[in-house]
């Protein structure tokens, strides 16, 4: 399995996100994570998927399938393309006077913050690559994580050019 | 112009050239139904909306138009689900308007709420709610460009029942602005010359044409093709009548029901060329093994298909309109000697077609499904029409029905939908009230949609239907003799009913014959009937449709039947 980050521009409407998702269940399609917010633009919305597939032929399938949804305005593959993808993790962690130290001490490492603080648990802010955030969450899990809430991953292309006019 | 919504839909279907509706009222419709009363809009009320969409269906096939449906929300909506996935899988261009329950009832589970929108999201080309009478004539010229366009196929308009009444001043939008659709599609010249390139080096290639050609109106293209290179070509169900049954190049249907010579050429081609197919389970039998000697091009317009399930070698992305006519062109430039080097190819296929073609075996005294078919099929002329349901009964007729034009041949093919003949039919006849439309059903099919014999009567809409009554479920049965040890597991249909009764009971002529030397008389009688008529012939209960490639096989492993069992 290899995944691939997908930007898709969509018609800012209602409806749309029911369109895009009907289609990925109907055809069976593996998706990671998908997110979705405003842009530049006020009447498009960027989705942002990453999917899961098998093959390039199940990766054209995803994104010709896609590419007939008539409000789906434009489907770039930013995996192809030389890209930045960052992810948004929060994760709230028993923390006891014990080892709240250590706790500090990991998300120091990974250039995390502490947004919250209570007398029994910490929460973890950490914006990376999805490798970076598996390897906090690894190392944290050695320690009690009572929740975790990742925002799944969005990218830019590097350089000027937006993924409208590639 | 200052109008309501209910106007201004009505307004709009006269500007898209809507002749008529099929329909059925409700109570979020009223407002709606108010305007076809007062502006005298032509409205054919069904018995059931899922005949009205069935109807809006046959209408659509015979003619090439969109056909357009009228239903209230809730059950209303619901009812037309099975028709517009029927429409959806064989690309057929629709338009349901629905009623909604009014903006301030909408996601409180209100009376007759149902979410229509997000039911039909994966059977519809496309949908719409629609909250605010001001995007009604956008939403509405936007549908019915949607619907014909490109790769066709349904829309749904879903509606709060208070936009109908909410007063716009109206006016009607001259085009579309959609960002992420296009309704033309031309393609690339370069692809069309790789596939003439393929046609050179070939030895033996076939045409495998479908519904895509129906749809394009390019029939006339594919004839010239034909003309030109004396390729063979075989055709799924929905491309039956693009070629003339009776053509020499033609080998027939392919695939589980297909022809023995189809099915031969197929493994034994070395260049298919499919054009406006989808490469159907149906059709390809084994994957893996599925032509297995040739190289595939494929012209489709709709680019998800291609390479969908069979991997393609030379690809034509594109209208057919824009790339078949090309290509014939290019052909009919070319001073190749294409049929020369086919000759000998053409010639091996046509005698496999002529050795063993679809044959079925005559028993005394006895009618054989087929046989209504072929009879029926010498009665008709090229441009009249056909429908069929569902089951044993449609494949016979794919099998020994002469379709001699395109949109001559109204079957559901992709999703294989019951009980919709008889409202097919009558959207057929609907349109083509000077040609005679014959509906071949089952005695299972039949009785799924048998209420909208009264939507024939009352309207005086003369259908003759055809039923091969076998007394079970033919196609079910013929299954569970091959795979499930002859358990008829609730496929016996005990044969209490009476169909000819049934008829007449709502107001439709009713015959019944079962002695062979009868069949042509009584058939004639009531093609000639003034009026709408059935005709109940009884036939074996255990009769096979055959050809038949197991599900799973290879196309050229099939048992055969008739004479040549």
């Amino acid at each position: 399995m290899k995944k691939y980050l997908l930007a898709v521009l969509v018609d800012n409407k209602p409806g749309v996100l029911t369109h895009v998702s009907g289609l990925i269940s109907r055809r069976a399609f593996n998706i990671e994570s998908i997110s979705a917010g405003y842009t530049e633009e006020a009447d498009v919305t960027r989705i942002n998927i990453v999917v899961s597939v098998d093959s390039d032929h199940e990766l054209n399938q995803v994104m010709t399938q896609l590419g007939k949804l008539i409000d789906v305005i434009k489907i770039v593959n930013l995996s192809e393309v030389d890209s930045i993808g960052r992810e948004l993790v929060l994760i709230k962690v028993h923390a006891t006077k014990d080892n709240r130290a250590d706790i500090i001490n990991v998300v120091n490492i990974f250039r995390a913050k502490i947004v919250d603080v209570s007398p029994e648990n910490v929460v973890i802010e950490l914006t990376g690559e999805e490798s970076k955030i598996d390897a906090l969450c690894e190392v944290l899990s050695e320690y009690e994580i009572i929740e975790i809430a990742r925002t799944g991953a969005i990218a830019l292309s590097r350089g000027p050019v937006p993924v409208k006019h590639m | 112009m200052l109008m309501n919504g209910a106007e201004a839909i009505i307004t709009s279907l006269r500007k898209e050239g809507v002749k008529v509706v099929f329909g059925y009222p409700g109570g979020a419709v009223l407002t709606l139904y108010d305007a076809v009363y007062q502006m005298e809009f032509p409205h054919i009320l069904t018995r059931h909306e899922q005949g009205a969409v069935h109807a809006a269906d046959g209408y659509a096939r015979s003619t090439g138009e969109v056909g357009v449906v009228f239903a209230t929300s809730g059950p209303g909506a619901t009812n037309l689900v099975t028709g517009i996935a029927t429409a959806y899988i064989d690309s057929i261009p629709m338009v349901c308007i629905t009623g909604q329950v009014g903006n301030p009832y909408i996601g409180k589970d209100s009376f007759q709420e149902a979410d229509i929108v997000g039911i039909t999201t994966p059977i519809t080309k496309h949908n719409y709610l629609v909250k605010r009478v001001e995007d009604l004539p956008r939403v509405l010229k936007e549908a019915f460009y949607i619907a014909r366009t490109g790769r066709p196929g349904p829309v749904v308009i879903d509606i709060a029942k208070d936009v109908f009444a909410a007063k716009i001043d109206y006016s009607y939008p001259e085009t579309v602005s959609l960002k992420g659709y296009r309704g033309e599609n031309p393609g690339k010249e370069a692809e069309i010359e790789q596939v003439i390139t393929a046609l050179e080096q070939a030895k033996k290639p076939l045409l495998f044409i479908g519904g895509g050609v129906t749809l394009s109106g390019t029939a006339n293209e594919i004839r010239r093709i034909i003309a030109r290179t004396d390729i063979p070509v075989v055709s799924s169900l929905m491309g039956l009548g693009c070629v003339p049954g009776d053509d020499s190049h033609f080998l027939g249907m392919v695939g589980m029901h297909g022809s023995y010579a189809a099915n031969i050429a197929m493994t034994e081609a070395d260049l298919v060329i499919g054009i406006g197919v989808r490469f159907d389970d149906r059709v390809t039998g084994k994957l893996d093994v599925f032509a297995p000697k040739a190289k595939i091009a494929h012209f489709e317009v709709d680019p998800a298909e291609i390479g969908k399930n069979v991997p393609v070698d030379y690809q034509v992305k594109g209208d057919l309109g824009w790339s078949l006519s090309r290509f014939a062109d290019s052909l009919e430039a070319e001073e190749f000697a294409f049929a020369e080097i086919y000759s000998g190819w053409l010639a091996q296929v046509r005698a496999l077609n002529q050795d063993k073609p679809f044959s079925y075996v005559k028993r005394e005294n006895i009618i054989a499904g087929p046989q209504i078919v072929e009879t029926v099929s010498k009665m008709l002329g090229k441009d009249d029409i056909v429908a069929t349901d569902v089951g044993q009964h449609q494949m016979w007729a794919a099998q020994f029905y002469n379709a001699r034009e395109p949109r001559k041949f109204i079957t559901s093919g992709g999703q294989g939908t019951m009980g919709y003949g008889l409202p097919a039919a009558i959207g057929a006849k609907l349109a083509n009230p000077d040609k005679q439309v014959v509906l071949f059903t089952g005695d299972g099919s039949i009785m799924m949609n048998c209420q909208e014999f009264a939507t024939a009567a009352d309207n005086d809409i003369r259908v003759k239907v055809v039923v091969l009554h076998n007394h079970v479920l033919g196609m079910v049965t013929q299954w569970q003799r091959a795979f499930y040890g002859e358990r008829y597991s609730n496929t016996i249909l005990k044969g209490k009913t009476d169909l000819v009764k049934l008829a007449e009971a709502m107001g439709v002529k009713g015959y019944r014959v079962s002695e062979p030397e009868k069949l042509q008389a009584v058939l004639q009688e009531a093609f000639d009937y003034e009026g709408p008529a059935l005709v109940d012939v009884m036939i074996p209960e255990d009769d096979d449709v055959l050809p038949m490639v197991a599900p799973g096989e290879p196309l050229d492993n099939m048992m055969l039947g008739g004479n040549d069992k």
